[in-house]
């Protein structure tokens, strides 16, 4: 990577004590002077605040007008059109063989033409926006946001800080967003994120990225988070992770997602690979995403081998590593769907020795999202 | 008689009795620890050999045989409690105690204000 960047928070995170490293093509804290695992435990417990302004934003509209979901549709397998101003949802982006390229979050913004805010994983953020202004070249605009920070708070106590500063941030529900005036500045602010809990992402003018984000971290109840409990509290709750979880090679449904297929989208199948998912989603997918519970105390970490007990090899984890809420060592990875089961017994590999784990439901740590009635 | 390697191991020397653990610099770069994977007490080892592992939230980390020779006891209490190589680096989070096939192989390693200035150099 030739030109590293820097997101506008850059210079807080190194005041803050931050072991700055390289992500995605920015330099960004992989964990604060606090580490990892009371990061992970205090976000669980209070609020955490994360940089994600290294994510992609962006703005797709129409080229005539019409609602932008409509083109989405084609190469992405949620239920777009349906989304309502101020309302989010997780989908994905497919390639032909509906695979995923991607995965994101798009939100009907409250402008009359059905504009989208997209947000995208920063390491495919380039790769995304050639394959929409590709595939629906001449259908729709992308605008990338190149001058807006993104700041996420999580945490159970994220609406209590956030509400001191905007009480309006209380009456969304998990997945609504809307505009939000936050120290003088006007600001997306969406209820979500991707760690579990509770808590909201900000979208906010780079220039005031930094002033946001101390007047939050002014708070007795809100620790700066990094990159290491981002990655272990998403994997707590079971979360994928772009590139590693799934690749283009991967579907929805054998990545577990199928909840992200629009109801009457996995009727109709009028999506890119939708014959393939269409098949899998009837017949069933031959290897299925799964979390992994090892038995002992050793993490067991991305690329390790699951052999069935008799040793045969069966897949491999995506992702693996210690769950400071668990208590213990978490994974994922792709086994048979005769595997697929909560409770079979499989091993994996580390260091050369069998280990016993066992095939667990996710989330392994319950989601508390306050989701409205 | 305290020594250390420049992958931040601690031995202290006992004739040639030499007990091993980390160094409070790497404790630190690893941060919190969650798991120690100890050698078998018997095992024998050439310097340089992987030894244990001591594995962070993110990261999983060798632990090297410092010098050569035969492991005669480890710290068990690690597998229990590997939070010790944090709190305790220097004195209960130590890893195994070997026995010496060559004491000569210590001569060449830092003393206490050799790896002071060692460490400096990394900044």
């Amino acid at each position: 990577m030739s030109d590293i960047l820097q997101t506008p928070l850059y210079d807080l995170h190194v005041e803050l004590g931050g072991k700055i490293v390289p992500f995605a093509g920015y330099s960004l804290p992989v964990q604060y002077p606090l580490g990892v695992m009371k990061e992970h435990l205090h976000c669980r417990e209070a609020a955490g605040l994360f940089d994600v302004s290294h994510m992609g934003q962006c703005y797709i509209r129409s080229v005539d007008g019409s609602d932008p979901a409509i083109a989405l549709e084609m190469i992405m397998p949620g239920a777009l059109q349906a989304l309502k101003s101020g309302k989010m949802r997780y989908s994905m982006l497919l390639n032909d063989e509906g695979g995923m390229e991607d995965d994101l979050m798009v939100t009907r913004t409250h402008e009359p033409d059905g504009m989208l805010y997209v947000v995208v994983n920063a390491a495919f953020k380039d790769k995304d926006y050639d394959i929409i202004e590709q595939k629906l070249a001449g259908r729709v605009s992308l605008e990338p946001l190149e001058d807006r920070a993104l700041l996420a708070l999580q945490g159970p106590k994220a609406e209590e800080v956030l509400a001191a500063l905007a009480p309006n941030v209380a009456d969304l529900g998990f997945m609504e967003a809307t505009s939000v005036t936050l120290e003088g500045h006007v600001c997306w602010v969406s209820r979500s994120g991707y760690t579990g809990e509770d808590g909201y992402e900000i979208s906010v003018p780079e220039e005031a990225a930094e002033d946001l984000a101390r007047r939050l971290l002014a708070s007795d109840l809100v620790q700066p988070i990094g990159l290491g409990a981002r990655d272990s509290l998403r994997l707590e709750a079971g979360l994928c992770l772009s590139g590693h979880d799934f690749d283009g090679s991967i579907t929805p449904v054998e990545a577990n997602l199928g909840f992200a297929l629009g109801k009457k989208r996995r009727e109709a199948g009028d999506f890119a690979g939708g014959d393939k998912i269409l098949s899998q989603l009837t017949s069933g997918a031959q290897r299925l995403r799964v979390g992994i519970l090892p038995e002992g105390r050793a993490p067991a970490r991305e690329g390790t081998i699951i052999t069935d007990k008799q040793g045969n090899e069966i897949g491999k984890l995506t992702s693996g590593g210690f769950g400071p809420t668990l208590g213990g060592p978490v994974a994922m990875g792709y086994v048979p769907a005769s595997f697929a089961d909560a409770g079979t017994e499989i091993d994996l590999i580390i260091r050369g020795k069998a280990m016993p784990a066992r095939v667990a439901a996710t989330p392994f740590v319950p989601q508390r999202y306050k989701r409205k009635a | 008689m305290m020594k250390y390697t420049d992958e931040h191991e601690w031995l202290m020397i006992d004739g040639d009795t030499v007990k091993v653990g980390i160094t409070d610099y790497a404790q630190k770069a690893l941060g919190d620890v969650v798991f120690v994977e100890l050698p078998e007490t018997g095992a024998t080892y050439q310097k340089g050999d992987d030894a244990a592992v001591v594995e962070s939230v993110k990261a999983a980390s060798d632990v090297y045989a410092p010098i050569s020779g035969e492991i005669t006891e480890t710290n068990t209490t690690l597998e229990e409690d590997p939070s010790l190589v944090n709190s305790s680096p220097l004195d209960d989070g130590w890893f195994f105690i070997m026995k010496a096939a060559d004491v000569g192989e210590m001569d060449d390693m830092m003393d206490e204000a050799g790896y002071a200035e060692f460490i400096e150099t990394l900044g």
